[in-house]
């Protein structure tokens, strides 16, 4: 049993970073009060960034990252002034930008659909490798995963034990009340909105230049709209995103092993897990609504104009 | 923050908004041909000019046009309501499926009932497909945008699977596709030799009825409202949920029409390419139609027009197929920037010229 | 912690304050016009005015969040720039809002660390607020999250907040509308303290006693001027109300109501569970309304007001014999089928739940008026709204650009009247209104004050739920207390004062037994 357990949780959790990348993004923003439905498009366009970049430079993963961060932050910004600076409709520019990704990867992507990449080996981490089970699961991955639990380390970190944490919160629940004491809140917006397209982007060159190391177009499949309602499943705190996103890495890869575990379920129905377990994930989350109020940024979703 | 509210909304800039998005979308698609070397004068022929050049090219508008408007029509009355359903695609698909399968059922039948039963067997998939998050929505509190989307993915699956399955054509090379319908089980032509079809009808009696819904009921006023100031929906006492569910199973009755539209009309058959993302696309022309069902006639007719643009400049310019989304993702960008200025005014301007009132004020005192 | 000592400025004699000629315009309203204000050290300083006469907006441009157009303010005799609040704060100006500036979900300490600069040490902050609490007698625990917190407590939070940064000015906007009479010399008392030890206060009201009471001087302002300067102590009520509105103060007319009185609206043992997880819990609730008689809920937001008019609106449904309307059980019904039965409702918030806002009048009569044959057939007949929309601003003189006027283009008190009409022209049995004159101007108030009790006379029974006891007073005849989710028994007028109310407001009150809600 432990021999089929070990490759499924290892798996898991390489399944579960872009999720956390993506998802880790997509909390600070919305914990600034900005829902941003344009994660699919961003994970895109930093997937095309990144594979292109580790193509061309031949830097590998790493330059894949960079590029792909730097293309995210990019999309990020195209939202960002259309929907703070213009207080244009979150929810329609979010998805105007999933629209535009879509496309925008699909045309710079058709010259890269032929090459593939080496993608990252894993990484066994002294001492803690060895850890019976825990080592090869957490610890014998590659450095995409092992810098996922960095940025969630800072993420959390930043919320919960900083001014700027305790800034972005309250911008979140009233912008108003933000700029009457003074706050800046269009550069606290700004800045978690740009880092949740960075943090998509990044998430998106894990997918090209790691997990499959290849550009297939709308190779995020979802992924993007998942980590939207992982945020949501997690009630907008960084642990339970984690917890999340190891579940739903779990749903992903549960799904290559099943017929060798057995199951007689036909490939079509089985890959249609990850989003059915989406559907009932949220339905169990929201139908608590008091629990959602306690932890929703207030204004969210709403757009601020001082002096209104 | 550069801008600050007009005292009343702009009613110029709301007709003149969609006109200034297409001439930016335009202007940016000029740059991005020129930047794949080719001539804007002759890619903007090609894409906007050339396909309606003879008699089937407006058919292929038309017939591109028909869905789009349809679906735009039910997603416009819950976006008004604020429901966001970007799942028409799943919806379409179900839509198909439902009346795709009372075609497989019946291979033989010759019945001139055959293809009302499809379109009825669609309806009915689609409002089925947009149910689920409806139920959802009431009764669990879950958000609509990401249900439907995700129920959309599912759709696709089950499609998927059903014609590498059950429903695969067994002469079919093993490619995932269905039989091909026989000819009670499909629209018939209006004109010889031009793929357009009797069922442009349903989407034209939609927008009568769609215009009469929203501009003279009192149920759409309600939905209305709900929209724009859910708390005076309650106080008024127009039940939330009603909104909720009229708003997610008129969108899926509309989507499942259109799909079986599709597959009763050019497609013939159920396969994996039943739809180009005519139910993504709806979004955008339901919102450059302003939601409004006289509007969304033009912009979905606008919309068929890039799809059809896309296709030919693949074939005479060799540019990817991709580029109609690159267009499609521009206009919904530029005209949510435009729209701001319905609302909102740019400060800038004032202050300067308050600036220069206040100074030429002290130069006379 | 003590204020900054300033001997060297006061030996001086520089005022601590001088606003020079300030100008304000905003798109639609002239907000301040060549406003000029002193404020000494030490000073308790009234700015006086009536709703809309620019008194928020001046204090605003003092605290740098609102930019003035013209005009130059004096620091301790220096002239600055106070371009934002951080500014302001620097300077040692603190302000304490009217609407408050705390955020719900964040922890007494934390709301207090974010308007503080320097080191970010939540624990050593925790005694500091202590201490300070103690020191000025507002006691405070600083880890509680402020959803937890009643309005007077949160208003706590904010002035401890002012005070730790040692300022040399406080702003307090309206600060006693969230107060119980008791609590309002508590107020009082830490406000001399501060005074005396040299801290200037700036304390802009409407209420004409109190300032009579705690201020040393008044500026009074009038459409967005300076109307006049006096020091309110050698003022009367009647003198200071010229200047604020330039007549006297109006007053209402109670007739007597010689029908037959009968129970319209029975409040049952009303218990429920708020919906809202920042809500309030309804504990056994009774109260009968009577044609002919307006009765009063008196109390401070937050005490179950929200909770209780959404049960008797019917927009949260309750238990069906908690709620009867003219002898039917109506608890379990919607706010539509309420409405159906005679029941009408004007609400506090009136954009966005009153009215529509980016709708016309006309638009807004059909919201609660399609009942007056505005519908037919499920079709709208637009002709009937835009007449019904006008009759509606003639009777109720509306001042607004007609039925085809959006409803955030009205001012409150005009978006107020035909919020009223529309209600009070669908022939109601009963009505409830909720804070009837909330940011309405004199005049207005007035005569809504007026339209109700008209109403009332008329054989409606009316209920008032307001936070403003002078109102109640003014034209109710029996008078309710709503304190933590409970209500006192209604008592008449007569037999209660402003006293025994706020006692009341602070929870200390018998609950009803059979007979006394009875007797009363």
């Amino acid at each position: 049993m432990i021999e089929h357990l070990i490759p499924i949780l290892a798996g898991t959790l390489g399944a579960a970073t872009p999720l956390i990348y993506a998802g880790l993004g997509e909390l600070v923003a919305e914990r600034s009060g900005v829902i941003n439905l344009g994660v699919e498009g961003m994970m895109l366009i930093g997937a095309v960034a990144g594979f292109a970049a580790a193509v061309e430079t031949g830097g590998g993963a790493g330059a894949g990252f960079l590029a792909g961060a730097a293309a995210g932050t990019f999309a990020a910004l195209c939202f960002a002034v259309l929907t703070l600076s213009l207080a244009a409709n979150q929810s329609a520019a979010g998805l105007a930008l999933t629209i535009f990704g879509i496309g925008l990867s699909a045309f710079i992507g058709q010259h890269y659909v032929s090459h593939s990449l080496p993608g990252l080996k894993p990484v066994a981490l002294p001492l803690l490798s060895s850890i019976p089970l825990l080592g090869p699961v957490f610890f014998t991955q590659d450095m995409g995963v092992y810098l996922s639990f960095v940025f969630f380390g800072v993420v959390w970190w930043v919320l919960a034990k900083t001014k700027l944490g305790l800034m972005l919160r309250a911008v979140g629940e009233s912008p108003e009340s933000a700029h009457a004491l003074g706050f800046p809140v269009f550069a606290i917006r700004y800045g978690a909105v740009l880092f949740g397209g960075a943090m998509a982007g990044i998430a998106g060159a894990y997918l090209s230049t790691v997990y499959t190391p290849m550009w297939v177009q709308n190779m995020s499949a979802g992924r993007g709209w998942i980590a939207v309602a992982l945020v949501v499943f997690a009630t907008w705190k960084p642990g339970r995103l984690l917890l999340g996103a190891w579940l739903f890495g779990g749903v992903t890869i549960l799904q290559f092993h099943a017929q060798a575990l057995g199951v007689r379920v036909p490939s079509q129905l089985l890959s249609a897990l990850p989003y059915i377990a989406t559907i009932v994930v949220l339905v169990l989350i929201s139908r608590d609504r008091k629990l959602l109020q306690l932890n929703l940024p207030a204004s969210l979703g709403k757009s601020f104009v001082p002096g209104r | 923050m550069l801008l600050e509210p007009r005292a009343t909304p702009s009613r110029w800039m709301s007709y003149a908004a969609p006109v200034l998005a297409i001439l930016l979308t335009l202007s940016v698609g000029a740059l991005l041909f020129l930047a794949l070397g080719i001539d804007p004068h002759e890619a903007f022929h090609v894409f906007f000019i050339k396909p309606l050049a003879d008699a089937n090219g407006w058919s292929e508008l038309l017939l591109k046009a028909a869905p789009l408007i349809l679906i735009a029509q039910g997603l416009a009355i819950g976006f008004r309501a604020r429901i966001f359903n970007i799942g028409a695609e799943g919806q379409l698909i179900m839509g198909a499926i439902f009346g795709g399968g009372v075609a497989i059922a019946f291979p033989e039948s010759q019945s001139a009932w055959l293809l009302p039963a499809m379109v009825l067997a669609g309806a009915l998939g689609g409002a089925l497909w947009g149910a689920i998050p409806a139920l959802l929505k009431t009764r669990f509190n879950a958000e609509e945008t990401l249900t439907t989307l995700m129920l959309a993915y599912v759709a696709n699956f089950i499609l998927s699977w059903l014609v590498s399955d059950p429903w695969r054509d067994p002469a079919g090379m093993n490619f995932p596709q269905s039989v091909m319908f026989g000819d009670a089980a499909l629209f018939s032509m209006l004109f010889d030799g031009l793929r357009l079809n009797t069922s442009v009808f349903i989407t034209a009696a939609a927008v009568l009825l769609f215009w009469l819904f929203v501009s003279k009921s009192f149920l759409s006023y309600q939905v209305t409202v709900g929209g724009l100031a859910p708390q005076a929906a309650r106080y008024a006492g127009f039940p939330a949920s009603r909104t909720v569910w009229l708003s997610l199973v008129l969108s899926g009755l509309t989507a499942g029409l259109a799909g079986i539209g599709e597959v009763a009309g050019p497609v013939g058959q159920l396969n994996l390419n039943i739809s180009p993302g005519y139910g993504y696309a709806a979004i955008i022309v339901a919102w450059i139609g302003r939601l409004h069902p006289v509007g969304i006639v033009f912009s979905g007719l606008l919309m068929a027009l890039i799809y059809l643009g896309g296709e030919a400049a693949q074939m005479a310019l060799q540019t990817p197929a991709a580029i109609t989304g690159i267009f499609q993702g521009m206009l919904l960008f530029f005209l949510l920037a435009c729209d701001v200025f319905i609302d909102f005014r740019l400060r800038k301007p004032l202050e300067k010229r308050r600036a220069a009132a206040l100074a030429k004020k002290r130069a006379t005192a | 912690m003590t204020p900054e000592p300033t001997p060297p400025v006061s030996l001086r004699g520089e005022p601590r304050l001088q606003l020079l000629h300030i100008s304000k315009r905003y798109p639609a309203v002239l907000a301040n016009e060549d406003v000029s204000l002193v404020v000494q050290p030490g000073e308790i300083h009234a700015v006086l005015g009536e709703n809309g006469a620019g008194k928020s907006t001046l204090m605003k441009v003092i605290y740098g969040a609102v930019k003035a157009d013209m005009g130059e303010i004096m620091w301790n005799g220096r002239q600055v720039d106070i371009p934002d609040p951080a500014a302001a704060r620097a300077l040692g100006i603190g302000m304490v809002f009217q609407h408050f500036s705390l955020f719900e979900t964040l922890t007494v300490v934390e709301n207090i660390a974010l308007s503080l600069g320097g080191e970010f040490d939540l624990a050593t902050l925790a005694v500091k607020v202590k201490e300070v609490s103690q020191r000025y007698g507002l006691p405070l625990d600083p880890l509680r999250h402020v959803h937890s917190l009643s309005v007077g407590e949160r208003q706590r939070v904010e002035i401890v907040r002012c005070l730790l940064q040692n300022p040399q000015l406080l702003i307090l906007d309206e600060p006693t509308s969230v107060l119980t009479p008791q609590a309002v010399r508590k107020l009082f008392e830490t406000l001399r303290q501060l005074a005396s030890e040299g801290v200037s206060i700036l304390y802009i009201s409407h209420k004409l006693d109190e300032i009579r009471e705690l201020c040393e001087r008044a500026t009074v302002m009038r459409g967005g001027r300076v109307t006049g300067e006096a020091d309110p102590r050698q003022e009367s009520s009647a003198s200071l109300a010229r200047m604020m509105i330039g007549r006297e103060l109006p007053h209402c007319e109670a007739p007597l109501f010689d029908g037959e009185r009968k129970p319209l609206l029975e409040i049952r043992s009303l218990s429920r569970e708020p919906e809202d997880a920042f809500g309030t819990r309804l504990t056994d609730i009774a109260l009968t309304v009577h044609s002919g008689e307006v009765v009063g809920i008196a109390g401070i937001s937050g005490n179950g007001q929200a909770e209780l008019l959404a049960a008797l609106s019917g927009e949260t449904p309750v238990a069906r014999e908690m709620v009867h309307l003219c002898g039917e059980a109506v608890g379990h019904r919607d706010a539509g089928a309420r409405r159906d039965r005679g029941l009408s409702f004007v609400p506090e918030e009136r954009l966005g739940r009153g009215a529509v806002p980016a709708m016309s009048l006309a638009d807004n009569a059909l919201l609660t008026a399609h009942r007056e044959g505005l519908v037919r057939h499920g079709m709208r007949r637009f002709a009937a709204a835009r007449e019904f929309a006008q009759r509606c601003i003639e009777r109720f003189d509306v001042r607004c650009g007609g039925s085809s006027a959006l409803a955030r283009s009205l001012s409150g008190g005009n978006l107020q009247k035909f919020i009223v009409g529309r209600e009070i022209m669908q022939t109601p049995k009963v009505m409830i209104v909720a804070q009837p004159t909330w940011g309405v101007d004199v005049g207005a108030s007035a005569f809504l004050r007026q339209t109700l009790l008209d109403l009332s006379r008329s054989g409606v029974g009316v209920l008032v739920i307001s936070e403003e006891l002078e109102e109640l007073f003014e034209i109710c005849d029996r008078i309710a207390v709503l304190a933590g989710g409970r209500l006192s028994p209604a008592v008449p007028r007569g037999q209660t004062n402003a006293e025994a109310i706020g006692l009341a407001m602070s929870g200390l009150f018998a609950q009803p037994t059979p007979e006394r809600a009875h007797a009363a």
